[in-house]
C-alpha cells in the first residue's frame, strides 16, 4: 500500500502528461484518488458499447506499475469488460465498440498503429476457468515463446523459470511431457499463469482466476499474485472482496450499469470509502 | 398407522401417466425395430445370395469377356478394375474434398466477418447437401466431360462426386470448428498469438477428429453413388484398371448395377458378391471414422 492515500489526486506522469486533458476529469471521474505516481495504463473516458447497449461509462482511472489493481463489483457492473479492453481482447467480438482513450505508456492502444497481436505480447493475460491447451506441460509454457518467435535458445531454460515464478516447478518437474490436462484445476490454473508469463510481458490481466478453484488451490492463486506484483503489473478482477482486500495494492469498485464509483489504495476502500454505496456494498447490504 | 398412506391423496393418477409412458416406449422401440429387422434382412440375403462367389479369382480378375463365364472356379466375372477404379476414384475425391471442403469451412467460420451475405451462402450450402446426385451427374457431365474436355475420365468422375459431397463436408466441418470451446482460442490470442496461429495451432488440431469422421462418412456416401458416374460416363466391363487421372473408369456401384440387370439368373450371384465387396469396403471406411473419432476425442 504505497503511493497516495486520502482522496488528493496526483499530478499525472511526465512521459503522459502531453497528452492528457484536464478537460477528461469529467463528470465520470470517480471518488477517491484515480490518479497515481506510477500509471502503466491509464483509462481516459473510456466507453465500451456491445451494439446498442453501453457496457462501460466514461471509465477514468490509472494502474501503477508493479502493484495488484483489484477491480470489484456485483455481477454485470463492467468490471470484466473493463479489463479486456485493456489488452483489446473485446476486439474479438463483433458487436463489441470503443470509445475514449486507453493508454498504455501513454500511448493509445486503440490508435490505428497499435496491433493488438504486439499489444497481447506486452500485456498478457489468465481466464476464469483454467484453459490449458491439449498439449504437454512444456508445450503449453512454450506456447506464448513459439508465436511470438521467442523459441531460439533455451526454450527449455525459459519454461522452468516460468513455471518456478508460478509456483508450479516443484510439482510438475518430472512430468513436463505429460499432458496439462492431467493436471487439478489449481495447478491447471497457475499452469496457465506460467504460459502467461514466459514470454515475459509487463502486464498482467486475470479475470477471476481464483473462482473455479476450491480454497486451498486459491490461496495458492492468491500468494503467487503478491509474489507476481514484484516483477508485474497485475490487474486482477475478483467478485471475493476479502481477496481483493487480501492481495490488492489498489482497488477500483464498479457498481452496477458499467460506472467506475470509487478508485483508491485499498485498505482506503475497504475501512473509509467515500462512497456510501460502495460502503454498502463492501459491507455486503447489496451485491 | 400403516393403513394410513399419507402419499396416497388422490388428486392425481400417477399410475395413469405410467401407463402412457410404457406405450411411448413401446413405439420407440418398435421404430428401432424397423430399422434393425431391415438391415439384418438385406445383409442376410446379400450374403446368402453371394455365398461361394465372393473367391479370390472374382477378386482378382477382370469382368469375364464370355457372358456365360459367371462360375467362381476358374476365370469367372471378376470385380479387380472396379475395386481399382473406386479407390482411384474415393482418393482423388478425398484429396479435393479436404482441400476445397475444410478450406471453405474455416473461411466461413473463422474469417468471414457476420453478414447477410453469409448466411446466404450458408442457406444455401445446406441446401445443396439435399440436391439429387443425378443432378450433380449432370452437372459434371456439362462442366467436367464435356466443358473443360476431361473425357468421360478418372478426374471428372473424381470432381463430380467432390461436387456432390462438399457441401455435406463443409457443413460438419463448420460444426467441428464451432465446437472448439471459445477458451481456447482466446488462450492463445492472449498470448499474443495472430488469428493464423490460433487456428493452425488450437483451432484445427482439436477440431480435426471432427473433421475427419465427417469427410471420412461423407467418403463413404461417395463410394456407393451410383447416378453421378453413370451420367459422367463410367464404363460398365472394363477389362483394365485405370492407369492415370485422365483414362477411363469403372467402378463398383457400376459393375454391380451392370450385373444386376443381366438376365442370366447366375449374375444375381455375381452382382450379390460386389455388393458384399463393396459393403465391406464401406464399413472399413466407417470403422476408421469412428476409430479416429474415439482416439482423438478430447472429452476420453
Amino acid at each position: 500500500m504505497t503511493t497516495n492515500g486520502g482522496g488528493s489526486r496526483t499530478v499525472s506522469t511526465p512521459e503522459s502528461s502531453g497528452s492528457r486533458s484536464d478537460a477528461t476529469m469529467t463528470d465520470n471521474a470517480p471518488l477517491g484518488s484515480p490518479r497515481v505516481d506510477d500509471a502503466v495504463i491509464e483509462s481516459r473516458g473510456l466507453d465500451v458499447f456491445y451494439g446498442d447497449d453501453q457496457a462501460l461509462h466514461g471509465i477514468d482511472m490509472d494502474i501503477p506499475e508493479r502493484k495488484v489493481t483489484a477491480l470489484i463489483g456485483p455481477s454485470g457492473c463492467g468490471k470484466s469488460t473493463f479489463l479486456r479492453s485493456i489488452n483489446r481482447m473485446n476486439d474479438l467480438i463483433d458487436i463489441a465498440r470503443v470509445e475514449g482513450d486507453l493508454r498504455f505508456h501513454g500511448k493509445n492502444v486503440y490508435d490505428d498503429d497499435v496491433d493488438p497481436v504486439a499489444l497481447r505480447r506486452k500485456i498478457g493475460m489468465v481466464f476464469q476457468k483454467p484453459n490449458p491447451f491439449p498439449k504437454s506441460i512444456r508445450d503449453n509454457v512454450a506456447y506464448g515463446l513459439r508465436v511470438q518467435g521467442k523459441d531460439d535458445g533455451d526454450v527449455d531454460a525459459k519454461v522452468r523459470t516460468a513455471l518456478e515464478r508460478a509456483a508450479l516447478l516443484d510439482e510438475v518437474e518430472d512430468q513436463l511431457d505429460s499432458s496439462g490436462l492431467d493436471l487439478s484445476g489449481g495447478q491447471q490454473q497457475r499452469l496457465c499463469i506460467a504460459r502467461a508469463i514466459a514470454p515475459d510481458p509487463e502486464v498482467i490481466l486475470m479475470d477471476e482466476p481464483a473462482s473455479a478453484l476450491d480454497p486451498v488451490a486459491t490461496s495458492k492463486i492468491e500468494d503467487l499474485v503478491e509474489e507476481l506484483s514484484e516483477e508485474y503489473t497485475v490487474v486482477i478482477v475478483t467478485h471475493n472482496m476479502q481477496q481483493a482486500a487480501r492481495i490488492s495494492d489498489k482497488t477500483a469498485v464498479f457498481l452496477t450499469g458499467g460506472h467506475l464509483v470509487e478508485f483508491d489504495d485499498t485498505n482506503k476502500i475497504f475501512e473509509n470509502p467515500e462512497s456510501d454505496r460502495v460502503e454498502d456494498y463492501i459491507t455486503g447490504k447489496f451485491g | 398407522m400403516s393403513t394410513n398412506n399419507p402419499f396416497a391423496d388422490g388428486t392425481d393418477d400417477i399410475e395413469r401417466k405410467r401407463q402412457i409412458g410404457r406405450v411411448f416406449v413401446g413405439i420407440c422401440f418398435a421404430s428401432t425395430l424397423v430399422g434393425i429387422v431391415a438391415l439384418v434382412a438385406l445383409l442376410a440375403d446379400v450374403i446368402y445370395e453371394s455365398w461361394g462367389w465372393v473367391t479370390w479369382e472374382f477378386l482378382t480378375y477382370p469382368p469375364s469377356q464370355v457372358v456365360e463365364n459367371f462360375l467362381p472356379d476358374g476365370r469367372g466375372a471378376g470385380i479387380y478394375p472396379a475395386i481399382v477404379g473406386s479407390i482411384f476414384l474415393i482418393a482423388l475425391t478425398a484429396v479435393f474434398t479436404i482441400f476445397l471442403g475444410v478450406g471453405a469451412a474455416v473461411y466461413l467460420e473463422e474469417y468471414a466477418a457476420d453478414s447477410q451475405l453469409k448466411s446466404f451462402i450458408e442457406a444455401n450450402i445446406a441446401n445443396l447437401a439435399g440436391v439429387p446426385s443425378i443432378v450433380y451427374g449432370l452437372l459434371g457431365l456439362a462442366i467436367f466431360v464435356r466443358g473443360i474436355q476431361l473425357g468421360s475420365s478418372l478426374i471428372a468422375g473424381a470432381l463430380t462426386l467432390t461436387l456432390l459431397i462438399l457441401p455435406i463436408v463443409i457443413v460438419s466441418t463448420q460444426e467441428s470448428l464451432r465446437s472448439v470451446p471459445d477458451s481456447q482460442r482466446q488462450a492463445a490470442y492472449g498470448v499474443g498469438a495472430t488469428q493464423w496461429q490460433v487456428i493452425r495451432d488450437v483451432v484445427l488440431p482439436r477440431a480435426l477428429p471432427g473433421i475427419m469422421t465427417g469427410t471420412i462418412l461423407s467418403l463413404s456416401r461417395a463410394i456407393g453413388e451410383t447416378a453421378p458416374i453413370l451420367m459422367v460416363g463410367a464404363a460398365t466391363s472394363l477389362f483394365v484398371s485405370p492407369d492415370s487421372l485422365t483414362a477411363p473408369f469403372s467402378a463398383m456401384p457400376m459393375m454391380i448395377f451392370e450385373w444386376a440387370t443381366l438376365p442370366e439368373p447366375e449374375f444375381q450371384h455375381v452382382a450379390a458378391a460386389g455388393i458384399v465387396v463393396l459393403l465391406t469396403i464401406l464399413l472399413l471406411m466407417n470403422a476408421v471414422a469412428i476409430l479416429i473419432r474415439n482416439k482423438y476425442d478430447p472429452r476420453s
